[in-house]
């Protein structure tokens, strides 16, 4: 592995020259320092959120109240944030809609579906290789996630409906592909005009003898892609999970929830659970195919990376066939360590303990010299993360590994659980716009529901696995004084930054370079800046190479040009033969120059 | 491999699916222009998911970013109209990012449920000196590039004033083009010392330096005072049909501003006709440092003839691209095999033929077609091979599943660099291409060649 501190000059520390890079990236922008006490962030924080909300007229001003708080876990109640609600229109908000959630994020990845976009043609142009989710192609089976395809809607199937071109582009589409399953996604026009695409699908179907499933996903239901997850799985549970009662052989078989194996993350972590003896049923979704969710009910386990977008799922596959879930992170070492210890747990057999132990050590051993140079250097900086509905999570265990300060965290769509932990979730009022968001409502599927463990044992172990059909939520990991922020907006991102200097924020490629332009090193945690994988061992150790790389890459010091600081005059005063050199500052006019601001 | 679902053993006719689409929706293009506006906040009127598409098409093919606000339409919006928020969108926007302009479009859904802009927009209180204009994008009519001409046309619509006093200006509508090529344009304008206005202008915007500041308005971008004064301009040039011509024929119709519309200058006839366009216009001699940058092309072409003769080419992309692309490709002495776009309209088809005719090819010696995508292109190489692809990036998987050289130009490119720092347009532009494509082919030499046929001298 390329060691970025090879980069180092030689007579420089590490941290002099990170001090170089941060000083030349201007005022007001990203200083390296220690990580604050917690008194001093916590007046900073309080202090930055009182300014930001006061700059708003009394509307937004109360809206925006509810979704921004400084945690403070001395406070006798549990603190409470609101989230999945309204977005404000005209405020800079990074979030995208249903449609994006439900095909762009859960259905997307799923690689031996024909998915049909039915719509105008933009909806389905931007779902096209623009997530990472990576799939591999295995001879004689279908892999469709480098193509996208559309209805592309013009005005006259506006005006007349669109009901017909569906049809045909399913059959098109079905005579060219021979797909497992044609999946149709709506667009908002669809909704509008009242396509029946549920309809044309049942009617595809009768024909052509394929599964073909329909999902109203159109963008403007609910307040963010949220929505669109909720959708993906309601149906991928009615018509695709249970219908394929083949058993796969193996021990300890499990489904890979919310794992979407962006930048190679899903593959990593399957390379860990094989290397302990854990067999993979399905994973929904990354590289993940219809043949295998269809038989995801004969597992033992579900593991759930993404509470936020298929935590419906797991809750309904309990009920339907008697499958426990356990909320897992492969993302941090001992995040890691601790998902794997609890699937140990569950299964309760020794010598799976013992093989786990034993491929923890082996990992470990392997990357422990990286993981401490790493540690090392990175130790004691500040980052900012505000990605989708796990991710912020997820992530500040990993920066902790790695000695790392998580100062600021927000999610774009995530609910109150996500945030406060599940315990929350029966106290969460329905609102307006999540109403028409069907709760699917399941029962025991008879033949097919088998309890996996008793209830008593499953009392016992929920009492000794904390994650175990339970998610603790966001806020109880974080540090006193730290700041927590639902539906972050541009304003809001400018102004904290500039208060809690962080050195480093992950985010998405909307303000990545908002925030570069502004002297903050920023990585994108959606895509990984087209690297990865940053799941697993190995991968934090790639995540650390390229954030401490960003840190010290050269070009931060050469931001600002050396005329503004470097004397501007030079020269011979009367006789006298020495050089003389009069600085900027020292010249009548200098504080009004650009340099005069250093 | 690549693309291996895509049957290899005929070109499937299809009437309804579209697969690996060669357009976007007309929303993008209207953020592009409204962005060329110094000082304007983009504003989609529709659901939120389209501006963060649209922004981070953007912000992924010019690593820069891309600000637009949106009317964030939830279901009750949707059934009762948009009202409500644009009102709250502009009060928002105008509190808290004071731009000089909000550049409003629409959205397949605002205009599927028939909201008036006309009638809201005179409905919401404008503070005094601001400025709201609006243009009608629906994504189930024509593409990006009509988005583009669309928006550039709702600035002059809304903005532009007729005084009667002259201004002896020039508007140039540069196209659906890269900053890079708004410089060369702009360069060759201030060679003949010509007054002028571009719009949109996203030099100084999309390829903003770093300075450690961010600005949310960058330097760059068309003045609205400039804007509101093309009414009194004395003529416009229009580059490129489907881009710019709609919107110069709007200052025509509405100021009865005289306009020409020309084709992109891509390659050396059509920058000829470009300078042609300016030397008239202006009555200035074309300068000697213009005739010696085209003379260092056409000795570049000569030079170079050998590696691009007789080499059969698939060109897609945006069709005023394409057109220029084709041509510049003739002019190389290459064969277009595969011409497409997915924008419709626009007679693109007998555009292409003119052109191929022109330089003395069978109108229809190669395949061209408009409303086309990726797929169908795909599908058509595997029957007839090609030796190059000129294209966006959409083309990388097809240069892969088909071991074919790739040269990336127009729009989106996703995967590489600095591409919007050099320009395409004007005879330096055409250097750029034609290095571009000489390097593409010639590295396929060296890397195909047996060892014993490596030429050290080429």
């Amino acid at each position: 592995m390329k060691n970025s501190h090879n980069r180092t000059k030689p007579g420089h520390t590490e941290e002099q020259l990170l001090c170089d890079s941060a000083q030349a990236a201007t005022a007001g922008s990203s200083t390296i320092h220690t990580a604050p006490s917690v008194p001093e962030m916590g007046e900073r924080t309080g202090a930055v959120i009182d300014e930001v909300l006061e700059s708003y007229e009394a509307k937004v001003f109360r809206n925006r109240k509810k979704h921004l708080l400084m945690v403070d876990h001395a406070l006798e109640a549990p603190q409470e944030i609101a989230a999945n609600s309204r977005t404000i229109p005209g405020i800079l908000s990074h979030r995208g809609c249903c449609y994006a959630g439900c095909k762009g994020v859960v259905l997307g990845p799923i690689k031996d579906a024909l998915i049909i976009v039915h719509g105008p043609i933009g909806c389905s142009f931007y779902t096209w290789g623009t997530r990472r989710h990576k799939a591999s192609s295995e001879p004689d089976k279908l892999n469709l996630v480098p193509y996208t395809f559309s209805t592309d809607m013009h005005e006259t199937d506006i005006v007349f409906g669109g009901e017909k071109k569906l049809f045909a582009a399913i059959e098109e589409g079905l005579a060219l592909f021979k797909p497992e399953a044609v999946l149709i996604c709506s667009t908002c026009p669809v909704g509008l005009i009242g396509d029946d695409i549920h309809a044309v699908a049942a009617r595809a179907e009768k024909q052509f003898g394929v599964t073909c499933v329909a999902f109203s996903c159109e963008g403007y239901k609910g307040v963010s892609q949220s929505a669109g997850h909720h959708i993906a799985s309601n149906e991928l549970i009615r018509r695709i999970i249970g219908t394929n009662d083949s058993p796969m052989q193996g021990t300890y078989r499990v489904n890979l929830l919310g794992e979407y194996n962006i930048g190679g993350d899903g593959w990593e972590t399957e390379r860990i659970l094989k290397r302990c003896g854990i067999t993979i049923v399905s994973v929904m979704s990354g590289d993940g195919s219809i043949a295998d969710i269809t038989r995801a009910h004969t597992a033992d386990l579900n593991l759930v990376q993404c509470h936020r977008s298929i935590n419906y799922i797991a809750e309904m596959m309990q009920t339907q066939y008697g499958i426990d879930w356990l909320k897992v992170n492969f993302v941090g070492i001992s995040a890691i360590q601790k998902s794997l210890r609890q699937i140990a747990a569950y299964f309760d057999n020794l010598e799976l303990s013992e093989r786990i132990e034993a491929v923890i050590a082996d990992e470990l051993a392997e990357i422990d010299t990286e993981l401490r140079s790493y540690r090392d250097q990175l130790s004691g900086k500040t980052a900012a993360l505000y990605v989708g509905g796990s991710r912020s999570h997820h992530y500040q265990s990993l920066l902790k590994d790695l000695g790392m300060q998580t100062v600021i965290a927000g999610y774009e769509f995530a609910h109150r659980d996500d945030y406060e932990g599940r315990e929350v979730k029966e106290s969460i009022k329905v609102d307006a716009d999540n109403k028409n968001i069907e709760e699917l409502s399941v029962e025991p599927i008879e033949g097919k529901y088998r309890l996996r463990i008793s209830p008593e044992k499953l009392a016992q172990l929920k009492a000794s696995i904390a994650s175990l059909e339970q998610y603790e939520g966001m806020i109880k990991e974080m540090d006193n004084g730290t700041l927590v922020i639902d539906d972050l907006n541009h304003f809001e991102a400018e102004k904290f930054v500039e208060a809690l200097k962080p050195d480093v924020f992950f985010s998405g490629i909307k303000d990545k370079y908002v925030l570069q332009k502004g002297g903050v090193f920023s990585r994108q945690l959606h895509s990984y800046d087209y690297k990865g994988p940053y799941a697993g061992f190995k991968g934090a150790i790639n995540f650390a190479q390229d954030l401490l790389m960003g840190l010290q890459v050269p070009a931060w010091q050469f931001i600002s040009p050396p005329w503004r600081h470097e004397p501007l005059l030079r020269g011979h005063v009367d006789a006298v033969e020495e050089e003389a050199s009069v600085p900027v500052s020292t010249q009548t006019q200098g504080a009004d120059r650009p340099g005069g601001e250093r | 491999m690549m693309l291996d679902a895509t049957p290899r053993d005929t070109v499937a006719e299809r009437r309804a699916l579209v697969a690996n689409p060669c357009k976007t929706c007309q929303p993008v293009g209207a953020i592009y222009a409204a962005l060329g506006v110094h000082g304007a906040m983009p504003h989609s009127h529709g659901s939120q998911g389209c501006v963060s598409f649209h922004r981070m098409f953007l912000t992924r093919h010019f690593k820069e970013p891309a600000m637009a606000s949106t009317s964030a339409f939830t279901e009750g919006a949707s059934v009762f109209g948009g009202g409500a928020n644009l009102k709250t969108a502009v009060r928002n926007i105008f509190d808290l990012y004071d731009p000089a302009v909000i550049a409003i479009h629409t959205t397949c859904l605002s205009e599927t449920i028939g909201d008036d802009l006309h009638a809201f927009t005179s409905d919401i209180e404008i503070p005094p000196g601001k400025r709201v204009v609006y243009c009608s994008t629906p994504s189930y009519q024509g593409s990006h590039i009509t988005g583009f001409s669309a928006m550039t046309a709702g600035f002059i619509e809304h903005l532009a004033e007729k005084s009667g006093e002259p201004t002896g200006r020039l508007l140039v509508i540069p196209g659906f083009v890269n900053p890079a090529d708004m410089r060369q344009v702009k360069r060759y304008l201030d060679d003949f010392g010509i007054d002028y206005t571009m719009l949109p202008d996203t030099s100084g915007v999309f390829d903003a330096p770093m300075t450690g500041k961010f600005e949310l308005y960058p330097a760059g971008g068309a003045r609205v005072a400039e804007i509101a004064r093309l009414g009194d301009a004395a003529y416009s040039l229009a580059l490129g049909y489907w881009a710019s011509e709609p919107a110069g024929n709007v200052l025509k119709r509405s100021c009865d501003v005289d306009y020409q519309a020309l084709g992109l200058p891509i390659g050396v006839s059509a920058t000829d006709e470009f300078i042609l366009a300016l030397t008239r216009y202006s009555k200035i001699p074309v300068p000697p440092s213009i005739e010696e940058e085209r003379g260092q092309l056409i000795d570049c072409m000569l030079d170079t003839h050998q590696y691009l003769d007789k080499q059969r080419v698939a060109i897609a992309g945006d069709p005023d691209h394409v057109l220029g692309l084709t041509e510049f490709c003739l002019e190389c002495g290459m064969v277009p095999a595969f011409i497409g776009t997915g924008t419709p309209g626009g007679h693109f088809e007998e555009r292409v033929r003119a052109i191929l005719t022109k330089h003395g090819r069978k109108p229809d010696s190669c395949w061209v077609k408009a409303e086309t995508d990726y797929f169908e292109i795909h599908q058509r190489i595997i029957q007839e091979p090609v030796d190059m692809l000129l294209g966006p990036s959409l083309f990388k998987q097809i240069a892969r599943a088909e071991d074919i050289p790739l040269v990336r130009v127009g729009f989106p490119i996703l995967d590489r660099y600095l591409h919007s720092y050099f320009p395409l347009v004007g005879y330096q532009g055409a250097l750029h291409l034609l290095k571009a494509m000489c390097d593409a082919l010639m590295d396929r030499l060296d890397r195909d060649s047996a060892d014993a046929d490596l030429e050290f001298v080429m």
